[in-house]
């Protein structure tokens, strides 16, 4: 018999104290690995190295916000930026080499996956440093052409089962229950990513505009453009009013269920420009240093504000995401070093009636390094077997967590993550079996044979 | 000569700290295949002589020779070793590991003389003692008489050249008594295994051929 095998036999004797010990060794691993890979997995989806774009322009509000819902796509946008903005103040900046329009807030209807309004453009821009967008083979700036054209992610895809040519209709965002008429169809599906566009389903721009609700009431739209400092002649005035009154009836007329003949998706009314609002302008410079003097620039009028797309995320999983993770690991690691308490405790108490047996096994020829290591080996068995234990059933409790978190955070979870610093818990592990086994051991090592025989 | 014992001196230190002295050995010797049975009064101080020889207790001064070598003169280390390897050992009180099984017990003999445990041969001897039936039980699941087998069989496991038997047939009865002698000596016999084996059976003592009763040749009250 091994020694392992020699302290697995003489385990047995005490099982149910070794089973409680190993098990309060396996509750401390399963939580650290459920945090390791709960954070890594937060850190993977959060800690995008880079945007095809190095400014995100967006009205004024938190900047953790804007980069949660402009590039993860998380929560709601902030108040829209109108048209004219984008237009006047932004295109036609000298420094700006590209600006994409972009909206948010809608949904579909199935599976809640959040909708963008952009235009082909945006699939042009690298979605990582070097990535380029990939539709199936095909440049998907060619495919976003019809105002009802959409193009879905990956994950959407896979989940909702869709397909090139399938049709799905919106929900408008904060409204629940409010279903848009206009469907809009599939006409491409990208390739995986690895980022938030992959839960992404990317519309026309101008079909978006075109769906009743998303136009802003003209009075509204007025007051806007002047707040924002545009001139707007009488004339223009005139023109915007006519305009909304003749998009009203137009809703009416579907509202009265004028539906017959008309194909599904089929209508689309152009919208006038002061109607038009986008939620963020994705900009990229010119050159990577006039981000600084245009988000200086943005930032000094109280209009709008600039942003960098990866910046303030970083900051706060440092600062915030990160301190908790400390705090949480050194929690779980105190578990584990009470459970290792607990071993000592356990295998120290054991070793009074223990005196005899390994008395038995010197006067057999064991050695006392021998029946020191036996001990040991003890020791290591509990922390190892309650380890892998922990071990097994951290990563399932994030296999079972992961459709929740998903759900219920909308981050992608791969259940089957593991974070390589779960390694370290192994020389832990074996680190910590020493220290409550060594002590035990030793007074294994220092037993009188002849005089605990005859106990 | 298989044991040869010279001048072995082995006194306790009592609680109060006064000397008390147990053994007091000039010569005794065993042949080897010898086969000498250990008479004496309680406390006369035969279990402390066989745990000198087999190194368990260390002699104050004087040697022990088995088979050419000096036990008493090898490390500790050594000595357990040598204890392992080639020495058979049936305590008075059998010593059994609660904790393991009887063919355990068996393996566990063999496990710390560095030679691999082997199975068939731990079964083969348990069944030897007539304990094929009773491999994987307890001791506690055992009767005394099928303990004191189990020591037995465990004793002979590494094959040893010498082997102590303590009053190996106390506790049992007649029929048992008679059976495990048979088992020690038969065994001892077909290997050429020197024995030494206490009793306080007259009976039992009557049947060897060489009789030593301990205080025939140890004077402990004799000082150094
Ligand atoms: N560890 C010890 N410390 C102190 N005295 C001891 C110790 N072991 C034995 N003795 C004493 O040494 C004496 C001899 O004991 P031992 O066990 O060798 O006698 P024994 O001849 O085997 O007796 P029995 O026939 O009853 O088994 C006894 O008086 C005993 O009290
Ligand atoms: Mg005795």
């Amino acid at each position: 018999m091994t020694l392992l095998a020699i302290a697995w036999k003489s385990m047995r004797q005490r099982s149910l104290s070794s089973l409680l010990t190993a098990l309060s060794v396996a509750l401390g691993v399963m939580l650290m690995v459920a945090v390791l890979v709960i954070n890594g997995i937060v850190s993977d989806t959060f800690r995008q190295k880079g945007t095809g774009f190095n400014l995100i322009i967006s009205s004024p509000g938190s900047d953790l916000a804007t980069v949660l819902s402009c590039v993860y796509r998380i929560g709601l946008p902030g108040e829209p930026l109108p048209w004219r903005f984008y237009e006047e103040d932004i295109l036609k900046n000298p420094a700006i080499e590209s600006a994409i329009p972009m909206t948010m807030g809608d949904a579909t209807q199935a599976g809640g996956f959040p909708i963008v309004g952009t235009t082909a453009e945006f699939f042009g821009m690298e979605y990582e440093p070097g990535k380029h967008f990939r539709v199936k083979g095909q440049d998907p700036r060619k495919l976003l052409t019809g105002p009802f054209d959409a193009i879905i992610g990956d994950r959407v895809a896979r989940e909702n089962g869709w397909d090139l040519g399938s049709e799905f209709s919106l929900i408008h965002g904060g409204m629940d229950d409010h279903v848009h008429d206009e469907k809009f169809k599939v006409v491409g599906i990208l390739a995986m990513t690895g980022t938030a566009n992959d839960k992404t389903v990317f519309v026309n721009l101008d079909g978006f505009f075109s769906m009743s609700g998303h136009d802003k009431p003209a009075t509204e739209a007025l007051k806007r453009l002047r707040d924002f400092g545009y001139e707007v002649t009488p004339q223009q005035e005139q023109t915007l009013l006519k305009a909304a009154a003749e998009l009203a009836h137009h809703g009416e007329e579907e509202a009265a269920g004028d539906h017959a003949g008309h194909e599904h998706h089929g209508h689309f009314h152009s919208l006038p420009n002061d109607l038009k609002e986008v939620s963020f302008i994705l900009v990229r410079t010119k050159r990577p240093a006039q981000a600084i003097m245009l988000t200086a620039e943005i930032n000094e009028g109280v209009r709008a504000m600039a942003v960098n797309p990866i910046r303030p995320m970083a900051r706060f999983l440092d600062n915030f995401v990160g301190s908790i993770r400390t705090v949480l690991l050194f929690l779980t690691a105190l578990i584990v070093v009470v459970a290792g308490v607990g071993i000592f405790v356990s295998i120290y108490n054991s070793m009074a009636d223990r005196r005899r047996e390994i008395a038995i096994m010197r006067a057999l020829g064991a050695q006392r390094v021998t029946v020191m290591l036996i001990i040991l080996g003890e020791s290591l068995l509990l922390c190892l077997s309650g380890g892998l234990l922990g071990f097994t059933l951290g990563h399932g409790l994030v296999f079972v967590a992961a459709p929740f978190i998903e759900s219920r955070a909308g981050i992608l979870v791969n259940p089957f993550k593991f974070e390589l610093l779960e390694i370290a818990l192994l020389p832990m592990l074996l680190v910590m079996a020493i220290l409550a086994g060594v002590l035990p051991g030793l007074a294994a090592y220092r037993t009188d044979v002849a005089s605990s025989l005859s106990d | 000569m298989s044991l040869s014992i010279r001048n072995l001196r082995k006194s306790y230190i009592e609680p109060t700290g006064r000397r008390l002295p147990i053994l007091n050995v000039e010569s005794f010797e065993i042949a080897s295949a010898e086969q000498v049975v250990l008479v004496g009064s309680s406390g006369g101080g035969k279990t402390t002589l066989l745990n000198v020889i087999a190194g368990i207790t260390s002699a104050d001064s004087g040697s022990v020779t088995i088979d050419g070598v000096d036990v008493t003169s090898l490390p500790e280390a050594g000595r357990d070793r040598f204890r392992a390897q080639r020495i058979g050992y049936v305590f008075q009180t059998f010593h059994l590991l609660p904790a393991f099984t009887a063919l355990e017990n068996v393996l566990l003999g063999m496990s710390f003389s560095g030679r691999k445990a082997d199975r068939h041969r731990a079964a083969e001897l348990l069944k030897r003692v007539g304990l094929g039936q009773r491999l994987d039980h307890r001791p506690t699941a055992l009767s005394v008489g099928e303990q004191q087998r189990v020591a037995v069989a465990r004793s002979l496991a590494n094959s040893p050249s010498l082997l102590l038997a303590d009053e190996p047939t106390a506790n049992v009865d007649t029929a048992n008594q008679d059976h495990i002698l048979e088992l020690i000596r038969g065994a001892c016999t077909e290997h050429g295994v020197s024995l030494l084996m206490v009793t306080h059976s007259r009976d039992v003592a009557s049947r060897f051929d060489r009789i030593e009763n301990l205080s025939d040749f140890n004077r402990p009250e004799v000082a150094a």
